[in-house]
């Protein structure tokens, strides 16, 4: 039923100084790229994708933005929050060698992505890109599966200096990749498509949601397509006839915020 | 194949299935999608003078029978709302403008904008549950109903509708108000007044506190306020609430509908529940022998 099942949060971990991670008991199957609602009761109820996916517990790993994710960020063990979902498609992910690329909060999406990859033994690469190293979370766990993670960073304060999607272009000319997959900033996910053309491409989009279940229309984009059902993932394919992708989203109102 | 065409005062529908106003049409790209899906019309969400977020989230949770909701009235403002309209009439289907103020001065500025941008017909929200100031709080006073009504009437062109409560004494009065200040039609029903608390949290779960219930459990309550408007009026009815099925907008049909919305059956049967409620009606039809949908309007009544 598609309403808030109170569960009480196992742990928390901080990833930075403004990242925090909450796991908590909710068991049951579901894809990397596939979200929740959460409920704090008395704030707000957000979507969140999985960071973490475990038989019995999940995971989310959150940057404090707004009231509801600052309320979220003040939560310890024990605390109780509402869970529906998950909700959406999910990443596609399937054999050959993969490129996965998250920008900042998409890092946390991307991570349990890869993680799923390495666990089938597909092979893949990884790009974390953030402005900052200290905003840098998950590296160490992506080491884990993974041989080499490439950082980058806007002001070169780690790896390599400049935009993830700039660090993307230089992989795809140097090494051959079946499949792209990103989460992200809106404005860096069209320019990894553009740069794509012909390796197959799936990009985690974010829109305002409400109902999350394809009913209220406030996630629609393109003819009508609901992020909160058919999305939250989409390929290139479709991504290109989306005239409004990486150009602008809806307030929760339905008026049009341009992507800055 | 049954002929499924119907008529709503001077709007011809090429088939009885609309879009119910509040789902899948903030913006036109979904509207297309729902009129590809083989609706006869679309219904927008409900727009105002000035932009609203709506009410925080929790705005929409599932129950036993159907849904619970308290969006607020979120709308981007019936400024920003033209590009939507003119882009959707672009592929010529037939578009019901719905509007909300709190007085006739606002529905009356709604409606000619709406009008101005090629809306086919106004519906009028008269029966918001969750909304202060709106609403039903305004279609419970059959006194305004029929003043904004008229004011509404006396300046516009195209059919001007009224959609309304199940959450009053007497529907019948209400809706003899609207057609004393000239509606073409009744609109029947709104959401009906609900809540749900959440027994670990000890609240209620909606941010709203309260909400509107809607889907299958309003069914039987949409049904038989169709029936007693459609005993006391003249003008016609378009009937809504609860309906998923073919048998579904057949009962509204016999209770004395001339068309249907469908609005929260979008979950339980996906977008193109439009097409499958059409094919269900015209199955039924052919089995019983019935020519034309007019046929069957109101026939429960003799
Ligand atoms: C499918 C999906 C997955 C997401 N996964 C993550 C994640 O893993 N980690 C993470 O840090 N963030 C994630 N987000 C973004 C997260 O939902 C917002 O940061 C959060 O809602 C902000 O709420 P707030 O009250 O703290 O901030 P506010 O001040 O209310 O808003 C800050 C920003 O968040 C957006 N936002 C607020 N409410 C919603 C809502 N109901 N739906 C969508 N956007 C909203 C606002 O438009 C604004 O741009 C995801 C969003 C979506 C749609
Ligand atoms: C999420 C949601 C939003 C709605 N928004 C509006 C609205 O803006 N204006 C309106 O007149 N009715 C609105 N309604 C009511 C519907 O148009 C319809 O009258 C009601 O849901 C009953 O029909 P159903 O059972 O087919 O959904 C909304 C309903 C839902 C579920
Ligand atoms: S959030 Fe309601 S349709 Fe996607």
């Amino acid at each position: 039923m598609n309403k808030p099942t109170i569960t009480k949060i196992i742990k928390t971990q901080m990833e930075t100084k403004d990242i925090k991670t909450l796991k908590f008991y909710y068991p049951g199957k579901m894809s990397p790229g596939q979200f929740f609602m959460i409920w704090i009761p008395g704030v707000d109820e957000i979507p969140m994708s999985a960071s973490y996916i475990n038989k019995e517990d999940k995971g989310i790993t959150f940057k404090k933005v707004g009231a509801a994710t600052s309320a979220l960020f003040k939560m310890n063990k024990g605390d109780k929050i509402g869970v529906r979902g998950p909700y959406g498609n999910g990443f596609n992910i399937k054999r050959g060698k993969t490129l996965f690329i998250g920008g900042g909060t998409g890092i946390a999406t991307i991570t349990v992505a890869v993680e799923f990859a390495a666990n089938k033994k597909f092979s893949s690469d990884v790009i974390i890109g953030v402005k900052n190293k200290k905003e840098l979370f998950f590296e160490n766990r992506l080491k884990k599966f993974i041989n080499k993670v490439y950082v980058s960073t806007d002001d070169g304060s780690k790896g390599y200096k400049g935009f993830a999607s700039d660090l993307t272009k230089h992989l795809l000319s140097k090494n051959k990749y079946t499949s792209v997959l990103t989460c992200g900033p809106e404005i860096m996910m069209k320019q990894i498509l553009s740069a794509c053309k012909d390796t197959q491409f799936q990009a985690s989009i974010e829109r305002y949601m409400k109902c999350s279940v394809g009913l209220c229309g406030q996630c629609c984009l393109g003819n009508g397509l609901r992020v909160c059902k058919e999305g939250p993932v989409f390929d290139g394919k479709t991504l290109k006839k989306i005239p409004e992708f990486g150009v602008y989203k809806r307030d929760a109102s339905g008026r049009k915020i341009k992507f800055k | 194949m049954a002929n499924l065409a119907t008529k709503i005062a001077s709007l011809k529908l090429d088939n009885p299935t609309i879009l119910a106003s509040g789902l899948m049409d903030e913006d036109a790209g979904s509207m297309k999608r729902i009129i590809d899906c083989g609706a006869g019309a679309v219904v927008t969400k409900s727009i105002g003078l000035k932009s609203r977020d709506g009410y925080p989230n929790p705005t929409v949770i599932e129950l036993e029978t159907g849904f619970l909701n308290a969006m607020g009235l979120p709308n981007p403002g019936i400024k920003d709302f033209e590009e939507e309209v003119k882009k959707i009439k672009q592929s010529n289907c037939v578009l019901i403008g719905s509007v909300f103020g709190s007085n006739s001065k606002e529905f009356l500025e709604l409606g000619s904008e709406m009008q101005s941008f090629g809306a086919d017909a106004l519906e009028l929200n008269m029966s918001c549950p969750h909304a202060k100031g709106y609403g039903v709080e305004i279609g419970s006073d059959s006194k305004l109903v029929k003043e904004i009504t008229s004011c509404v009437k006396d300046s516009i062109d195209i059919p001007v509708f009224v959609k309304l409560s199940s959450n009053v004494t007497d529907i019948k009065k209400i809706a003899m108000a609207a057609e004393k200040g000239n509606a073409d039609g009744i609109v029947a029903i709104n959401t009906v007044k609900a809540m749900k608390i959440d027994i670990d949290i000890k609240a209620p779960i909606l941010a709203n506190r309260y909400g509107g219930y809607s889907g299958k459990a309003i069914k039987p309550i949409g049904v038989r306020c169709v029936f007693e408007i459609a005993e006391s009026l003249d003008i016609p009815i378009i009937g809504v609430g609860g309906i998923t099925t073919g048998e579904d907008a057949l009962e509204y049909v016999m209770a004395g509908a001339s068309a249907v919305q469908i609005g929260t059956g979008i979950y339980y049967r996906e977008i193109d529940i439009f097409n499958k409620v059409c094919q269900e009606m015209n199955m039924w039809m052919n089995d019983n022998n019935i020519k034309k949908i007019s046929e069957l309007i109101g026939v429960a009544h003799k």
